[in-house]
């Protein structure tokens, strides 16, 4: 069983660079790039061999509906390969990046704490050790965002700690709800009890919880905080906000409680439907008037955020398929944009697409990647976007909401619109720019893997390897309150 | 020495705060029989530092806790919590497992690894709250300076 070391491993590493590492920046990135590398071969390792299991790790041997319970079934452990892929890019990005803004070991405890908080989320079965472990996540985001110490960074970072706080409340509101009308806090088992109970349980703690990870995972109206967090954090920080952080804290949540929980109930669903396609459009266009890069982007995984929780909403096994595919490519394209964003920053010193120009010759590796980034967020057929976004419109289509895939049809139009915009001022304008600061290797590598991978897991799609990487997941999330089964009854 | 509080608060500190460590380490001690713990005695502990800070000023408190040794016990008591938690996976199979004795009901060194655990719990909070009001104390800034 091998579930405590995802939570144990990242604590440890924290705790250990705070003690020994103290003085030493290079100690602290050996320990973090070491630790996060291991987790991610052994949830590499542990993925395939999960499909339809479901290993639940008793902590403290104690017995479930008293003790807490980790809970990893394929859902969970896609996740925990989304987070570390993305955490390992990041730390390698960091490690240049962090040399120019200014090293500190403090930044490498603080990214092992938020990726505890993450793996934390995703592994557990009790939904008060849910808001704990996203707790530690959210602090550690909060302090990271503000890592520069610029007055901007801090308004940013006092804004989303603001929401973030209001958020928790309305979670723990939700969690009372639950807890006081079931007695237990075991996911599994206030699944099993809330069919006997009165549904008005499941729409007072749902609303409270879709508001309160909702604000998480920055749907269309709780979205307010999301630009400005997510532009000012440091730019590999930015990434894993983006990418990752608003999954693990927000949209497997939504999804673990609405489908796993509550067994999608028809009201969410219709909700969630509602908000996705909201976000999408509003997202999109809030975007394409942006010319702080940092900030386009930051308001495309607004945008990017409505396809999956479109697609949760439809509810389809192929709508699951199709949001679960997007959220991967999603964590792949967005981090690798941020990427891109943050070597232009360090070398050009700005964040301005008016002021950026030809970069092809200065930095041939981020423009080259940002193309590939690009066309997969825009859905353009050989990379990873355009299938995620089919499989939702077509999703849609097949669910009789011909207006929905229209919405989501218009949605990427608009997107490729401004990633046009993008490439044409940010990256091959007509202003050539020869002279600019070097860039780091780590930075360069960061970009090359996920741009390759942004290509590769278009074969994700392809029979044969569907069936091993995606399919498991989509029958965790299908097979609604099955879970109870797979948890409780062993 | 002329930082710090009048004479009067200093002797009253003087002779309150080793109640006051005394208390704390008294509901630390007691978290698995009564209530309270290592939260609870961890905080009232913070609270007799922070009377000291108070009273004395702060190059007094510096000298008299060695603050740099603090902050290394604060980061290890962290890094112990997860160690008793890893000795219940190499005795017990499980992370957290309750590997010592549990002795009998109502004794002081009863509940296996539960008191081990508030006195880290206890160390780890009284440090931590004490550290973080030291230095918003140590921290100053004028009007209009972000920094």
């Amino acid at each position: 069983m091998m579930h405590p070391y995802f939570i144990i491993i990242p604590l440890c590493t924290a705790f250990l660079i705070t003690f020994i590492a103290g003085k030493n920046d290079r100690i602290a990135i050996v320990l973090s790039l070491l630790a996060t590398s291991i987790m991610l071969a052994i949830a590499l390792v542990i993925y395939p061999g999960l499909n339809d299991r479901c290993l639940v790790y008793e902590m403290g041997n104690w017995p479930l509906p008293f003790g807490i319970a980790l809970v990893l079934d394929s859902f969970s452990g896609f996740m925990l390969v989304v987070v570390l892929l993305l955490a390992v890019t990041s730390l390698l990005y960091s490690m240049p990046y962090l040399e120019m803004v200014g090293r500190d070991w403090k930044y490498y405890a603080l990214f092992m704490l938020m990726l505890a908080g993450m793996c934390g989320v995703v592994l557990t079965g009790d939904i008060f050790n849910l808001f704990v472990f996203m707790e530690i996540g959210l602090l550690a985001a909060f302090a990271l965002v503000a890592f520069g110490c610029q007055a901007e960074e801090y308004e940013a970072s006092f804004k989303y700690a603001v929401m973030g706080t209001v958020s928790s409340t309305l979670i723990l509101f939700g969690i009372a709800i639950l807890y006081s009308s079931t007695s237990t806090l075991t996911m599994a088992k206030i699944a099993a009890l809330l069919p006997d109970l009165s549904p008005k349980v499941v729409w007072g703690a749902g609303a409270l919880l879709l508001a309160g990870f909702g604000l998480k995972s920055a749907i269309m109206p709780f979205h307010a905080w999301l630009p400005d967090a997510h532009s000012s954090a440091p730019a590999p920080i930015s990434a894993m906000l983006s990418g990752v952080l608003i999954k693990a804290l927000g949209i497997y949540v939504l999804v673990r409680l609405f489908y796993n929980v509550f067994g999608a109930p028809q009201l969410f669903m219709q909700i969630f439907v509602l908000l996705g396609l909201l976000s999408i459009i509003i997202g999109v266009l809030l975007a394409i008037a942006q010319w702080d890069m940092k900030r386009l982007l930051a308001y495309h995984s607004i945008s990017q955020v409505g396809y999956i929780i479109l697609g949760i909403g439809l509810g389809t096994p192929l709508a699951i398929l199709g949001a679960v595919y997007h959220l991967f490519n999603h964590a792949l394209f967005k981090g690798l944009l941020f990427y891109n964003a943050g070597a232009v920053e360090v070398a050009l010193g700005t964040r301005n697409l008016k002021r950026m120009g030809n970069l092809i010759r200065a930095l041939p590796i981020a423009s080259h990647t940002s193309m590939v980034a690009s066309l997969s967020i825009a859905g353009i057929p050989p990379f990873n976007g355009f299938f995620s976004k089919l499989i939702i419109i077509i999703a849609a289509i097949q669910a009789d909401r011909p207006i929905a895939a229209l919405i989501a049809m218009i949605g990427s139009i608009l997107t490729l619109a401004s990633f046009m915009k993008v490439q044409r001022y940010g990256f091959r304008g007509e202003r050539a720019i020869d002279k600019v600061m070097p860039v780091g290797w780590g930075m360069n590598a960061a970009m090359i893997i996920l741009a390759l991978l942004c290509v590769l897991s278009s074969l994700m799609i392809v029979p044969g390897i569907k069936e091993i990487v995606l399919d498991p997941v989509v029958t965790v999330i299908a097979g609604k309150t099955h879970y109870i089964q797979l948890v409780l009854g062993r | 020495m002329n930082s710090g509080m009048t004479i009067i608060v200093k002797t009253v500190t003087r002779i309150t705060v080793w109640m006051i460590l005394l208390y704390g380490i008294y509901i630390i001690l007691h978290g698995h029989l009564t209530p309270g713990g290592g939260f609870a005695g961890g905080v009232v502990l913070a609270l007799a530092l922070l009377n000291v800070l108070l009273a004395y000023g702060r190059s007094y408190t510096f000298q008299w806790l060695r603050l740099p040794w603090l902050e290394h016990v604060e980061s290890a008591s962290a890094l112990l919590y997860l160690v008793v938690g890893l000795l219940g996976i190499l005795w017990g199979g499980t992370f957290f497992y309750n590997f010592i004795s549990k002795g009998s009901l109502y004794h002081l060194l009863s509940a296996g690894t539960l008191p081990i655990l508030n006195i880290i719990i206890g160390l780890k909070v009284a440090l931590s709250l004490f550290l973080v009001v030291w230095v918003l104390a140590e921290a100053r800034t004028s009007k209009g300076d972000a920094a």
